[in-house]
């Protein structure tokens, strides 16, 4: 039965959300895990696709899915100069509306990334949709704009010319962004009905790429900014900093996770932090073993997960860090793995997903491939799943 | 007088006058949109209202674009785009007479001609065998590219057929309207069969003969805001003292590289944080508007006759040709082009790329008529040629 959570109860959700929606970056919790437990766990390009969408272009951001519906963002035309956002029906694929935006940023990067690379977020009334050109979009759930803005006609020294990635998130109706770049590098709350500043911070000039983490402990929601000597929590409505944690060559691809109350932030090394009230939080455990890669980590009922850079998934338990077991599955990955229903999937950048039953031993329960890169993270949605190749938007499951 | 014209579109297809006026206000209401949302509220409720127009409202909204700053652009792009897709979904069709004299109307913004054209094509897809043949030299660049293919489409079946100079002729005449680099590159590589070899730097406009003054210090970044002598004037005959106090003059180079590639580490030698500048003097026909293109790894600044037109302060995240654009003016005459590049201290193996290339043109990405002067230095000469 569906009903309507409120981030209070979750504890870790701070927008409202309906059970079963995915409505950001790694979901509900930021950290890549679902409740649903009837996700498939085989298929191929052609065997067990519920239905295949094409896509107007390329795209590195993940669907998100809000009461039935399914947002997703693209690039195309020569040099990426044009954005897409589109809306798709979950039950038989249909495209329900697109809209497309120009460019108004420099279109330059890493030719692996696009200019789609940050992930949407929807409170499922609106979607709000960041391109790494810094136009940022807000539109209602059938297609009409709410607001607009071109930040690098605000903020004219903007620039991350290897491709802006970081996903906005959204608490209650502040949309937060952290931009850290090479030129004018800030952190803003954007008002979500208008799309005016709530608030904007100066953050180091740098080149980072990791979403923030909206993390909820005792009724109060902090947004955690990661960077490579800081791991800080803010006030997400009037971006007042609540603590600081000093680190050293914290990840700046890698975004952290929440679980169990606990924080896991991908570095150097893995770091398991457990939060305060409101002081600083403490260091539980740091481990050079668990080094993430690009995949962010994943902490799933008192086991941490994080897949290497060699494509070695490592289990690992949450109290001491101490390795558990290693499974070596079919990489490279660039998308972040998802864990629901105690399985995890990791799809690799061949488009191929391993699905891994979770326990005191793995178990790899297939390996599927879908015959198209895919650097985007898997996501669930409504007993199916949810990929995105550069070509197609393919949910996979019983069909329509 | 942007005014009139949208007004006049309307009546091209009969619309009641007032709704356009109407139309007006909203175009104008969404159009003070600006920097950091200022406006949105406003513009929002503007928005509403001109989405729930039908779509005789789409050439007035599509000249609306012509004098839209690119923030105000995207707003009325999206009524554009809702109010065309609503009345398809409809089962109503769009104003296809009205949409086609907006497309090969080049008055209008190059980007709202586009746009219009790709919502012709939904309702009339004979429109892009009827349009494109008139179209390869358009200032629309997308609407170009699409020609464009179809030129080089041409040519290739011709060169199919096995009629060398017909075949070379065709690919000529797609070579003569192509910008984009990838469309040029493929023409010059089939003409390459054909034993016909294209001057890409010319073609493109890319200066070659440079002048080049390095190294000046850049220790910790210092360089890239400090204003050294060559960006208070040029004198080509000037020696400087630099980095660790090394002296040097203005070195003249020629690159060969088929997109105008200047490699410092080649030319000046191997070093780390500092500052090189290049100069190039060229004559220009006439007063014209010209974009001055850029690619660097390099934090960079562009001076063209003493007037900084571009910076960027960015080290070693790639490099792409026209990565860079400062639109500008060139006078009658003398012009003087200054570009700073800034090396930083990076230690990576993919940090050591000290280089640039530059180009000038028109806002299509066509070459423009320049002459770079031969600049007689204490070093030699730069050699000074006709370009394009």
């Amino acid at each position: 039965m569906r009903g309507l959570l409120s981030g209070l109860t979750l504890g870790l959700v701070s927008m409202a959300v309906w059970a079963g929606d995915w409505p950001q970056f790694r979901g509900p919790g930021g950290s890549g895990v679902s409740s649903d437990s009837h996700l498939p766990i085989r298929w191929s390009s052609t065997e067990n696709i519920a239905w295949k969408a094409n896509l107007p272009g390329r795209g590195l951001s993940s669907p998100v899915v809000a009461k039935g519906r399914v947002f997703l963002t693209a690039c195309s035309a020569f040099q990426q100069t044009r954005l897409h956002v589109l809306c798709f029906d979950l039950k038989d694929g249909k495209l329900l509306w697109e809209r497309q935006f120009w460019a108004t940023g420099n279109t330059m990067c890493h030719p692996k990334t696009n200019m789609a690379a940050p992930t949407p977020v929807t409170d499922g009334q609106r979607v709000f949709a960041l391109f790494a050109t810094c136009d940022l979009v807000c539109l209602d759930v059938d297609g009409n704009l709410v607001w607009y803005r071109s930040l690098t006609s605000d903020y004219p020294t903007v620039t991350n010319q290897v491709g802006m990635a970081a996903s906005p998130v959204l608490h209650q109706d502040t949309l937060v962004l952290l931009l850290e770049n090479a030129g004018e590098s800030f952190a803003a709350g954007i008002d979500a009905h208008t799309g005016q500043n709530r608030w904007k911070i100066e953050r180091k000039r740098r080149i980072n790429w990791n979403t923030p983490l909206l993390f909820t402990k005792n009724g109060q929601t902090s947004v955690i900014f990661q960077t490579p000597d800081e791991l800080a929590a803010f006030d997400p409505r009037t971006g007042e900093k609540r603590w600081s944690y000093a680190a050293s060559e914290l990840a700046t691809i890698p975004s952290p996770a929440a679980g169990d109350g606990m924080l896991l932030v991908p570095g150097k090394e893995l770091l398991l932090l457990r939060p305060g009230d409101s002081a600083a939080p403490e260091l539980v455990w740091q481990s050079a073993r668990l080094r993430p890669a690009t995949a962010s980590p994943t902490i799933y009922k008192n086991r941490v997960y994080v897949l290497t850079g060699a494509g070695v998934l490592n289990c690992a338990d949450a109290q001491s860090g101490k390795v558990l077991w290693q499974e070596r599955l079919k990489g490279p990955f660039s998308a972040s793995p998802l864990i629901a229903g105690d399985r995890l999937y990791a799809v690799s950048e061949d488009g191929v997903t391993s699905v891994v039953q979770l326990g005191d031993e793995p178990k790899v329960l297939s390996v599927n491939p879908i015959g198209e890169t895919i650097l985007a993270s898997p996501v669930p949605a409504d007993g199916k799943l949810l990929l995105r190749s550069d070509e197609h938007l393919f949910c996979i499951g019983a069909g329509k | 007088m942007r005014t009139s014209l949208a007004l006049v579109a309307a009546a091209i297809i009969g619309a009641p006058l007032a709704a356009a006026a109407d139309v007006a206000a909203l175009l104008t209401q969404i159009k003070a949109v600006g920097r950091e949302g200022a406006g949105n509220p406003q513009a929002a409720q503007a928005w509403r209202e001109l989405a729930q127009q039908g779509s005789e409202a789409l050439p007035a909204i599509l000249a609306g674009l012509d004098d839209a700053h690119p923030i105000a652009a995207n707003w009325l792009r999206c009524a554009v785009d809702t109010i065309a897709a609503r009345e398809l979904a409809a089962g109503r069709s769009l104003p296809a007479a009205a949409l086609e004299a907006f497309v090969t109307d080049t008055r209008h913004a190059p980007r709202a001609r586009r746009l219009a054209y790709e919502w012709l094509v939904r309702v009339d897809p004979t429109a892009p065998g009827r349009l494109l043949p008139g179209l390869a030299d358009d200032p629309s660049t997308e609407l170009r590219r699409d020609a464009v293919a179809v030129l080089i489409q041409n040519a290739e079946a011709i060169a199919a057929q096995g009629d060398k100079s017909a075949a070379v002729a065709a690919y000529r005449k797609a070579l003569t309207s192509a910008r984009d680099r990838d469309q040029v590159e493929a023409i010059a590589q089939a003409l390459k069969k054909f034993d016909v070899t294209v001057d890409l730097a010319a073609h493109f406009g890319f200066i070659t003969d440079w002048l080049l003054a390095a190294p000046f210090d850049n220790t910790n970044g210092i360089g890239f805001a400090a204003v050294y002598p060559p960006e208070k004037g040029v004198d080509v005959n000037a020696t400087y003292v630099g980095k660790n106090g090394l002296k040097f003059g203005w070195k003249p180079t020629t690159t060969s590289d088929p997109f105008g590639k200047v490699d410092l580490n080649k030319v000046i030698g191997k070093y780390m944080g500092v500052v090189g500048y290049g100069f190039a003097a060229v004559h220009s026909p006439t007063e014209q508007r010209v974009e001055v293109r850029a690619g660097t790894k390099n934090a960079v600044k562009i001076f063209v006759n003493g007037q900084e037109v571009f910076f960027r302060e960015e080290y070693h995240h790639g490099m792409r040709m026209d990565q860079h654009v400062a639109p500008c003016t060139l006078r009658k005459g003398r012009n003087e082009i200054l570009i700073k590049v800034c090396q930083n201290e990076q230690k990576e193996p993919w940090a050591q790329e000290w280089e640039f290339q530059l180009r000038v043109c028109d806002a299509v990405g066509g070459a423009v008529p320049l002459r770079v002067l031969s600049e007689k230095t204490a070093a030699g000469s730069s050699e000074g040629r006709v370009m394009p």
